[in-house]
């Protein structure tokens, strides 16, 4: 069952569609709504490798639905602590619950400060009314 | 229909073998089957009948119209195949002896030098097998020229427009992709661009036109940015249909270009294959093109495999010689006039764009080449319809759907390309079908949904398909399909050939 349309304020937003959760030194990344409607149902994500290391708005992973295979963009810096292996089993966990089951990977911010740089849901909202 | 596995019984046969009267030849026993292959067993009618009902399903561009958007689905006149048949070209083996082939390399000579002509470039490779193939291998000459210079370069951009496969031979050619972004207009944005080439700059890889159908406005200060940078500029020649014989990449600033002869010079493509991808390159690259080129003494024509800075070979003998002969007397039946083939491509696509352009959105609203892409964004928001229900409806009208959801950049893209061999009554019938469409999902969107219903099958589960692929017959343990309930829920893939 498709999630409905949501921009949940405890998250911080990418313009790519991406989204982080920040708790403490660590956050959960995620893809938005908008991106897994865009995309439609999901059948793959190829995550990275736990431990691994990923940069801000640089690629992490890919996700793949039959419309479009689409690399998934880092909204923070960090090294992957963990990844969901339920979405890798299940992609279409993310249709579902993209801020909360369906969320991809977490990583130990190497570089906080860029939390700064995200957008909160009213900017992302409003970014989205532009498209 | 049953699959011909279904319609096995055993023992059935289509003919009968005389008996076997030879010895028998030795064969290591680890080496033989310990069972016999479970081949399907039908009469000579059953298998004729099986195969005539395939083909009845089957949609081609000698059924119907096929506006598959980058894929160039021309006509393919059959003067071709009557000239690919001529036992010289036919029968001719791999290995011949040049002495005994020269018909065959002198048409490789020529189609060379009429390659080489229409990308205004120096030197030419048949061997590339394919487009993506034909990618590969120029960037593989990228990456030769600069080892030689000394040079570490390891970025290569592209624009956010661009085939899936450009990302995908950067990767494999060892390179890093950055990806610039698409202006207003439709162009490359040159302010983005600016900023992303530098030292470690490789080369460009640009589709002009692009997979918007259209043509790049600032192409020559593209040129510039690059070339300033000491990079290379690479055109992929997905669109040339659109510029053949009116500009040439070479003056454009291109140093290296791909050919797909299956798309620009007709060839049946539409099942995947045989493609070619040739390759045209600046003089100064030409050292390290594939070998074997071919080569003319006098009146005579060779195999050159004398080019000690060669990448080596890309693929077997000389290439794939069929698509050579079909694309060669393509382009030869049209002679000097081949511009006329891109015009009446270009003017083909103008005519349906401006049919279509009330109905649907049009994302960058200019003059298109060859093709051009439209959005139903507009049937989206007003009435649920995507571009999928769109595709599928066509169907029930009779054409094979265009291109849907690419380039990516397009939110709920069509992606239509006529080609020139259509006359104005398919056009019509096409653009009748297209603003029946648009009427529809405001007056029964539902129906939309629902469509195909006048096909012989209905809506795919394309996600059950990917997640669940059944490609092979598993006998006892063939899952019953029919079965389990179809969710028509997703999208198309973006195709191309």
């Amino acid at each position: 069952m498709a999630a409905t349309e949501s921009y949940p304020d405890d998250v911080k937003y990418h313009p790519e569609h991406d989204w982080a959760r920040v708790e403490g030194g660590e956050a959960t990344l995620g893809i938005t709504w908008y991106a897994q409607d865009a995309l439609g149902e999901l059948v793959h994500f190829e995550p990275p490798e736990e431990g691994a290391t990923v940069t801000k708005d640089q690629s992490y992973g890919e996700v793949e639905s039959v419309k479009a295979v689409s690399d998934v963009i880092a909204p923070l810096s960090g090294d992957v602590v963990a990844v969901n292996r339920a979405v890798v089993d299940a992609p279409e966990t993310v249709n579902e619950d993209p801020y909360g089951d369906g969320w991809l990977i977490r990583i130990r911010l190497t570089n906080p400060q860029e939390v700064g740089d995200l957008l909160n849901a009213g900017a992302y909202r409003e970014l989205l009314a532009g498209l | 229909m049953k699959l011909i596995f279904e319609k096995s019984r055993p023992g059935r046969r289509a003919s009968s073998l005389p008996r076997y009267d030879l010895p028998e030849p030795e064969i290591a026993a680890d080496l033989r089957r310990e069972t016999p292959p479970r081949l399907p067993e039908v009469s000579e009618p059953e298998l004729v009948r099986h195969f005539t009902e395939l083909t009845s399903r089957n949609y081609g561009v000698d059924t119907g119209f096929y506006p598959l958007g980058s894929c160039t689905m021309k006509h393919n006149p059959r003067v071709n195949e009557r000239i690919v048949d001529l036992p010289g070209f036919r029968d001719l083996h791999p290995l011949q002896e040049e002495d005994g082939a020269q018909g065959a390399l002198e048409l490789m000579w020529r189609l060379q030098e009429i390659l080489a002509e229409v990308a205004g470039l120096d030197a030419v490779s048949l061997q590339p097998a394919a487009g993506s193939q034909g990618e590969l291998t120029g960037l593989m000459l990228m990456r030769a020229y600069f080892a030689e210079r000394g040079e570490r370069r390891r970025k290569v951009v592209i624009p956010d427009t661009a085939h899936g496969t450009n990302p995908a031979s950067v990767t494999m050619a060892g390179y890093e992709v950055v990806s610039v972004r698409t202006d207003p207009r439709g162009n490359v944005d040159l302010g983005d661009l600016r900023g992303k080439v530098d030292a470690e700059t490789a080369g460009l890889m640009l589709t002009n036109p692009s997979t918007l159908g259209l043509f790049d406005e600032g192409i020559e200060e593209v040129a510039r940015i690059f070339h300033d940078a000491g990079a290379l500029l690479y055109y992929d020649g997905a669109n040339l249909n659109a510029v053949c014989g009116i500009s040439r990449p070479g003056d454009m600033g291109f140093d290296i270009v791909h050919f797909n002869l299956h798309k620009t010079f007709s060839q049946p493509h539409g099942g995947g294959g045989p493609g070619a991808g040739p390759i045209a390159v600046r003089g100064v690259l030409e050292p390290f093109l594939p070998v074997p080129t071919v080569a003319r003494d006098a009146d005579r024509f060779r195999y050159e495999y004398d080019r000690p800075r060669t990448i080596g070979r890309v693929r077997a003998f000389g290439g794939p010689f069929g698509v050579f002969v079909r694309s060669y007397a393509y382009i030869r039946a049209f002679g000097p006039e081949l511009r006329e083939m891109s015009e009446a491509a270009v003017l083909n696509a103008n005519y349906l764009l401006a049919r279509l352009k009330d109905a649907y959105e049009l994302p960058f609203d200019r003059l298109c080449m060859h093709e051009f892409v439209l959005s139903a964004r507009n049937l989206k928001r007003e009435h649920g319809v995507t571009a999928l229900d769109v595709a599928k409806r066509l169907i029930d009208h009779g054409f094979h759907p265009p291109t849907i959801y690419f380039p990516l950049i397009v939110p709920e893209a069509l992606m239509i390309e006529p080609t020139e061999t259509e006359p104005k009554e398919t056009l019509d019938a096409f653009a009748e079908a297209m603003l029946d469409i648009a009427r529809e999902a405001a007056e029964d969107p539902d129906a939309l949904r629902r469509a195909p219903t006048r096909a012989v099958v209905g809506r795919l589960d394309e996600v059950k398909a990917a997640k669940r692929a059944v490609v092979r017959y598993a006998f006892e343990d063939h899952p019953d399909l029919s079965e389990e309930p179809a969710r028509p829920v997703a999208a198309e893939a973006p195709k191309g050939v």
